[in-house]
C-alpha cells in the first residue's frame, strides 16, 4: 500500500486568489440598455472587438471577461482602490488560452504580481477564476 | 433639488437597476446595498444610471465599493461632483 504523501499548503500570504460569477442576459441587458456607454466604461477596444467578431458569442464573451475583471479586483484587493475596469484587460492568446494585462492604475499598485486566468461559461453563466502570486523581492 | 428630492431618485434607480432583495424605498440610508442583494454588475448598472439621472460622471477614483455601499454614500458622492 502506498503512503500518501502531503504537499505544505500553509499559506505564505503571497497567493491570492479571486472568483466571480454573472448572468449572461443581464451582461446583454446592460449593453442593450447603455450600449457604448457600458462598453466603454468596462471593456478596452481590443475585449470589444474580440467580442464583437462573432455576434453569436458576444454576450458570454463579454460576460467572462466582466467576471475576469471583478474576480482580480478580489484577489488583488482592488474593490476600495479607484480603479476602472479597463485598467485590467484580458489578452487573448493566438493559441486561444487567455491571461490578464494590467494597465493604469491597476498596474501601479499591483505591477508585482504574476497572475493566472481561467475563464468558463456554461448556460446563462460566465464565470472567471484569478490567481494572485507576488513576486519575491 | 432638495435632498429628499434626490434621495427619492437615488431610490428609483435602485429600484430599476439594483436587483436588490429588498424594497428600496424601505431601506434606511445606511443600509448595507451589498448586503441587500446588489451584485458588482448591478452596482454598474446603477452607476451608470445615475450618471444619466444626474449629468454627471464618476471619475476613476471614485469607482469604489464604498462609494456605492449605502444610500447616503451615493448621495454623499453626487454632492462631491456636483460641488455642493
Amino acid at each position: 500500500m502506498s503512503s500518501a504523501q502531503f504537499i505544505d499548503t500553509a499559506p505564505t500570504g503571497n497567493l491570492r486568489v479571486g472568483i466571480d460569477m454573472v448572468r449572461i442576459s443581464r451582461i446583454r441587458e446592460s449593453v442593450e440598455q447603455f450600449g457604448e456607454k457600458f462598453l466603454s466604461r468596462i471593456f478596452t477596444p481590443r475585449e470589444v472587438a474580440y467580442a464583437v467578431s462573432s455576434p453569436a458569442c458576444r454576450d458570454e464573451r463579454l460576460a467572462a471577461r466582466f467576471a475576469a475583471k471583478e474576480a482580480a479586483m478580489k484577489a488583488l484587493r482592488l474593490t476600495d482602490r479607484g480603479i476602472p475596469w479597463i485598467d485590467i484587460e484580458v489578452a487573448r492568446e493566438s493559441s486561444g488560452e487567455c491571461s490578464l494585462a494590467l494597465h493604469g492604475r491597476a498596474l501601479q499598485h499591483c505591477g508585482r504580481y504574476e497572475l493566472a486566468l481561467s475563464l468558463s461559461h456554461e448556460g446563462d453563466y460566465a464565470t472567471a477564476v484569478v490567481m494572485a502570486q507576488r513576486a519575491a523581492r | 433639488m432638495t435632498d429628499s428630492e434626490r434621495t427619492a431618485r437615488i431610490r428609483q434607480i435602485l429600484k430599476d437597476h439594483g436587483r436588490l432583495s429588498a424594497d428600496a424605498a424601505a431601506l434606511s440610508d445606511d443600509q448595507d446595498l451589498y448586503q441587500a442583494g446588489m451584485t458588482s454588475h448591478a452596482s454598474v448598472n446603477v452607476m451608470l444610471a445615475l450618471e444619466g439621472e444626474f449629468d454627471v460622471e464618476f471619475p476613476d477614483h471614485m469607482l469604489k465599493r464604498n462609494v456605492f455601499n449605502t444610500i447616503g454614500s451615493i448621495s454623499a458622492a453626487l454632492d462631491e461632483l456636483s460641488g455642493t
